[in-house]
């Protein structure tokens, strides 16, 4: 046994916990998952079955924990796990899972397969099988500060800019402040107007808000390549820098798993309770608007539909806020089919869209979305995860589809009264 | 031994056996899962999980929005089976005389004739089942020995005893006998196969559940 499949062995033993023993256990190999997957439903490929992306798991299980597994090993019914499997996983681990979610939340036993793939991936990182585009981005995320190497100065250049076309201050590093705003690289390169978007935000409802010099990249590929030890080490930035500033609330931006790994997974990573409350983005807007803190003027007048990233709504809890947003801005506000809680995924999240070679797979998945988008027939499309955004960009852009992407909380910011009115 | 002395036995001694393997089995298998625990969750919930675990105990019962279309037959023939089973197991009269001398409780059984057109129709439903793991590619490419296995266990106490109350195929106390014997082999198999799903598929769902409820999520 390699030293690195030996590693893997026994990541994936510590990761067996009685949820995952009571979900391997449950199975009946109904095969009902690979209907609420997109990378089964579009390829037509079983090997996509959820459950089956974590099969070397159920019997590394069924051999450490069981009894008839470790009899079964014994005399030779059940091989051991070895590398060229792993190596064979790695696609179904990675390329071809989103951790959206959606087999989880159809699986007539109740598993929750995505729980069951991400702690997979934990065993498969440690035994080196993970893609090489996700091994780079958590490498640049602990050593540079972000998945896509931006830099502090690449922020504070980025801040000039938002401040000469905002005509307002974006701060940085001040104490005391209420809310410290977390971006993505995503947001900090391709979609600055998101920091704008918060300023104009923040000034309207008058709250005190702040970057932090030393955590503003909220991503955290270290959950999704499936490594604690590297996923603490990129939490722990953010803690820092909330506990430094005493902020009262941590904003997690526009994206899916920034929030899934701060606001869920963050505490168990540190193993302790946050001093601080973290929201998403849109769970401040909806609060803002529910505060009536939010004034907004006129409407958008084209047909929007709104996309629901997977880890904002399905796997986060926030599903409502964002449809009274799109209520107070626009007037011809449509659902796609399964919107909501059982919206389909972009194809891209959980690390997906940073991962080459997974790239042909994505867009044949992504035919779930275009299906979507044609019945709905919409002008354009609204939401809330920069990611999202940039892979249904890339996907409508495959499939020739004229159709804008374009973020909730610049919406928003859009449609805020001047001040004075 | 005869044929009557193998039934005695069968119902009497070989039934205590299978039972307290069964039991035994159960309870070393509930351990064996249930025993490894789980962390504390520390991020603050959304919501109190409550009785959310409890709900998706119930609502698993039923497919999720939007997910029956989708494959019909895995749905309707899998829930008329369980259900049937159920029914078959648990309504029928001489099987609540067992319960009755094994436990002390009885409950009123459902008319014969309504358990017989059960099990015809739970026989069926497996069948369908049966051939739908042949034909369905999803079904077919998850397959192991086990699954056809399970079938089969499940799928002859099922059949023997409805031959047996219609007096079909073989004399009255050869099928009783097989039927008793093959239902020994399912209890004493239960516990380690696939089939223990009947005791942790509830524990799934209220993992399942409780985990989602804490971020404020009814799954």
């Amino acid at each position: 046994m390699s030293a690195s499949l030996e590693k893997g062995v026994r990541v994936l033993k510590e990761m067996i916990d009685a949820p995952i023993a009571s979900y391997f256990n449950s199975c009946v190999n109904c095969g009902l998952c690979a209907e609420a997957c997109l990378f089964y439903t579009e390829t037509g490929d079983p090997k996509y079955t959820p459950i089956n992306k974590v099969k070397p798991m159920r019997r590394l299980y069924e051999q450490e924990f069981t009894l008839t597994g470790r009899i079964k090993k014994l005399v030779g019914l059940s091989k051991p796990v070895d590398d060229a499997e792993l190596e064979e996983w790695k696609e179904l681990a990675y390329n071809s899972c989103t951790l959206c979610g959606r087999c989880s939340a159809v699986c007539p036993v109740g598993n929750d397969i995505s729980y069951m793939i991400r702690k997979f991936r934990e065993g498969m990182s440690a035994s080196g099988n993970a893609p090489e585009g996700l091994v780079g981005a958590v490498n640049r995320t602990v050593t540079i500060g972000s998945p896509m190497g931006v830099k502090l100065p690449a922020v504070k250049v980025q801040m000039k800019h938002v401040e000469n076309d905002f005509g307002l201050p974006i701060p940085m590093d001040v104490e005391g402040a209420e809310y410290m705003v977390m971006l993505s690289s995503m947001e900090i390169m391709n979609f600055p107007e998101y920091l704008g978007a918060i300023a104009k935000i923040m000034d309207h409802a008058g709250k005190t808000w702040t970057l932090c010099s030393t955590a503003f990249e909220a991503t955290n590929a270290g959950i999704q390549i499936g490594n604690s030890d590297l996923a603490r080490v990129i939490v722990s930035r953010i803690v820092e820098g909330a506990e430094k500033l005493k902020v009262k609330t941590v904003i997690s931006p526009e994206c899916g798993h920034a929030y899934t790994a701060l606001r869920w997974e963050g505490a168990n990573l540190i193993g302790r309770p946050f001093t601080f409350k973290v929201q998403h983005i849109v769970e401040v807007l909806g609060e803002f608007q529910e505060l009536g803190l939010l004034k907004t003027e006129g409407f958008e007048k084209d047909k929007l539909t709104f996309h629901d990233p997977c880890q904002l709504a399905r796997r986060g809890g926030v599903i409502e806020p964002q449809r009274k947003l799109m209520k107070m801005v626009s007037e011809n506000f449509v659902e796609m089919p399964d919107a909501g809680f059982m919206n389909w995924c972009c194809g891209g999240g959980g690390g997906a869209s940073a991962i080459e070679e997974g790239e042909e797979l994505r867009l044949e998945a992504f035919k779930v979305k275009k299906t979507q988008f044609e019945i709905v027939n919409a002008d354009r499309v609204v939401t809330a995860c920069a990611n999202c955004r940039i892979v249904l960009e890339e996907g409508l852009e495959h499939y020739k589809m004229d159709l804008p992407v374009v973020s909730l909380t610049e919406m928003v910011a859009d449609h805020l009264q001047a001040k004075g009115k | 031994m005869s044929e009557m002395q193998l039934l005695t036995w069968v119902r009497g001694t070989g039934l205590n056996i299978a039972i307290g393997l069964f039991l035994a089995g159960v309870l070393w298998r509930l351990l064996e899962i249930y025993s490894l625990g789980r962390k504390k969750d520390l991020s603050a919930p959304r919501a109190a999980a409550g009785a959310s675990g409890w709900h998706t105990i119930l609502r698993r019962n039923l497919p999720a929005p939007g997910m029956l279309p989708k494959a019909p037959v895995t749905y309707i023939a899998g829930g008329i089976f369980h259900v049937g089973l159920a029914v078959v197991v648990f309504m029928f009269a001489p099987h609540i005389e067992l319960f009755k001398s094994l436990t002390g409780l009885s409950w009123p059984g459902l008319p014969s004739q309504f358990i017989h057109l059960t099990t015809i129709v739970t026989l069926v439903a497996m069948l369908v089942l049966l051939v739908d793991r042949i034909k369905n590619p999803v079904k077919k490419y998850l397959s192991t020995f086990e699954d056809w296995f399970t079938w089969a266990l499940t799928f002859i106490p099922l059949l023997t005893g409805w031959l047996s109350v219609q007096h079909l195929l073989l004399p009255y106390t050869t099928m009783l006998t097989v039927h008793i014997l093959s239902v020994e082999l399912l209890l004493v198999l239960l516990p380690f196969t696939k089939l223990f799903h009947a005791f942790t598929a509830f524990g799934s769902r209220w993992f399942n559940g409780s985990a989602n409820g804490h971020k404020g999520v009814a799954v």
